[in-house]
């Protein structure tokens, strides 16, 4: 049952993070600090259970993620499942790792899409936010095979104050890359971004500049590439309504089996959170204790309640409410009209220079 | 047959390039065009249509084997469909 009665709507996505291993370090990784050791990962079988009751349930897109999924040496199996069972499959990629003769069995097998990050359009800058020497070169490598394999590829550049001002080099390089899509994604602060925050922030002038700069690049390039853009969520007016609303449109299961409603949950302390290791897929969707917490929107407070646009954000994201508010049911503090905002204003003119902290296992 | 919609001609063979797949999903009730990072429901005569865009049959023949299938007017369906397909192929979810 949904928290305010009404029929639960039915998710249209499942984000598969197969394994926290992953050679890169980027300091605005959105996995947890605390990471699934190998040991506790879920084995290719039970993959295909999942895949085979979420497509049951209306999941239509499975998007295989990490950590870096090839660092599963079953990744062709497991990606087999999930074509198997009617999804269609998204392989979101650092690029390190995947051999070229992988890739081309898993096009092959059917592969949809492939999504490919880059950390700059400058080597050493890109090598040096990925703590990896030689990450850009293989990436665009890997690149090159995806497009000769005909399979679409998405570039995702995550934007921050060290590339910020080569958002247009960024899409260029994606163009070069052979991609047909480009996400701008401006870092989002959870996980290793939110202990990297004051490393990563960007100015207000700088962000400025750079959504007007999408917005002519769009204009540059329409009918070649999609960009997409994620919005500096610090420095707007109103919140995002995160994953589309909580369990409203889409689920996340971690490399141990847990599922949860967007990858940041489990930084909310007191969720109770299901495992397909115990639960079909199912129950968790409609039963388990975390998707029921904040669907709808009948726990929000004020200045929520009475907004007009309560149903189009849902009060923005739960655990960004909670990281800057302690309060996990409070309007989310990016919007204008909480009463905290002036924390997240604050928060966004901080910048620091200092050595990231790079995700490690 | 004159054009059915800009860039669509009897000859014309469309298909669905690598990426964008039609599938049938009984919990989302129906047919469901998917596309990295999209997804369009599809309505039953829409997904016909989008079915037969193989790449092998041309226009003329898939308006044909519409007319026959639904025993529908022939200039009705290509003038239906022409303008489906290319509002597809204006989003990149079809080729010509």
């Amino acid at each position: 049952m949904a928290a305010n009665g009404a029929a639960l709507p039915r998710p249209l996505g499942l984000l598969a993070e197969l394994t926290h291993r992953c050679p890169l370090g980027c300091p605005y990784c959105s996995n947890p600090l605390a990471l699934d050791p190998r040991a506790e990962e879920l084995d290719a079988a039970t993959w295909a259970r999942v895949f085979r009751e979420a497509a049951a349930l209306g999941v239509l897109q499975v998007h295989l993620s990490g950590g870096e999924p090839a660092a599963r040496r079953d990744l062709l199996e497991i990606m087999a499942s999930a074509r198997d069972a009617g999804l269609y499959t998204n392989l979101i990629t650092s690029g390190v790792g995947l051999a070229a003769k992988t890739l081309g069995a898993l096009a092959e097998a059917g592969l949809d899409h492939v999504q490919v990050s880059i950390q700059d359009s400058e080597e050493a800058s890109a090598d040096h936010i990925a703590g990896y020497e030689g990450a850009y070169a293989r990436k665009r490598a890997l690149a090159a095979e995806v497009v000769a394999l005909k399979i679409p590829l998405t570039v995702n550049a995550v934007i921050h104050r060290a590339n910020i001002a080569r958002v247009e080099q960024l899409v260029s390089l994606a163009l070069a890359m052979g991609a047909t899509r480009v996400e701008i994604a401006h870092v989002q602060y959870y996980g290793w971004a939110l202990k990297n925050r004051a490393a990563l922030m960007p100015t207000r002038a700088q962000v400025e500049a750079a959504v007007e700069q999408v917005e002519s690049l769009r204009a540059r390039h329409s009918g070649r590439i999609v960009i997409d853009a994620v919005v500096p969520d610090y420095h707007a007016r109103f919140p995002k309504p995160c994953v589309g609303g909580w369990g409203r449109r889409s689920l996340n299961v971690t490399p141990s089996g847990k599922v949860l409603p967007c990858h940041a949950a489990e930084s909310i302390p007191g969720l109770a959170f299901w495992s397909v290791r115990e639960h079909s897929l199912a129950e968790i969707w409609t039963s388990s204790p975390a998707f029921n917490a904040f669907r709808g929107t009948a726990f929000l407070p004020e200045p929520c309640q009475s907004c007009e646009r309560r149903e189009v954000d849902f009060g923005g994201c739960r655990c960004q409410a909670f990281a800057l508010t302690g309060d996990a049911r409070a309007t989310d503090p990016v919007c204008q009209f909480s009463p905290h905002h002036g924390l997240v204003t604050e928060l966004a003119a901080v910048q620091e220079e200092r050595p990231y902290a790079y995700r490690r296992m | 047959m004159t054009d059915a919609a800009p860039g669509i001609t009897a000859d014309t063979r469309p298909r669905l390039p690598r990426g964008v797949r039609l599938v049938h999903n009984e919990a989302q009730g129906g047919w469901v065009l998917l596309a990295p990072e999209r997804v369009f429901k599809a309505d039953a005569i829409a997904a016909e249509i989008v079915k037969r865009c193989t790449g092998e049959a041309t226009f003329a023949e898939i308006v044909d084997d519409l007319a026959k299938t639904y025993a529908a007017p022939r200039e009705r369906i290509a003038a239906d469909a022409g303008a489906l397909l290319r509002s597809l192929a204006d989003k990149k979810l079809l080729e010509l």
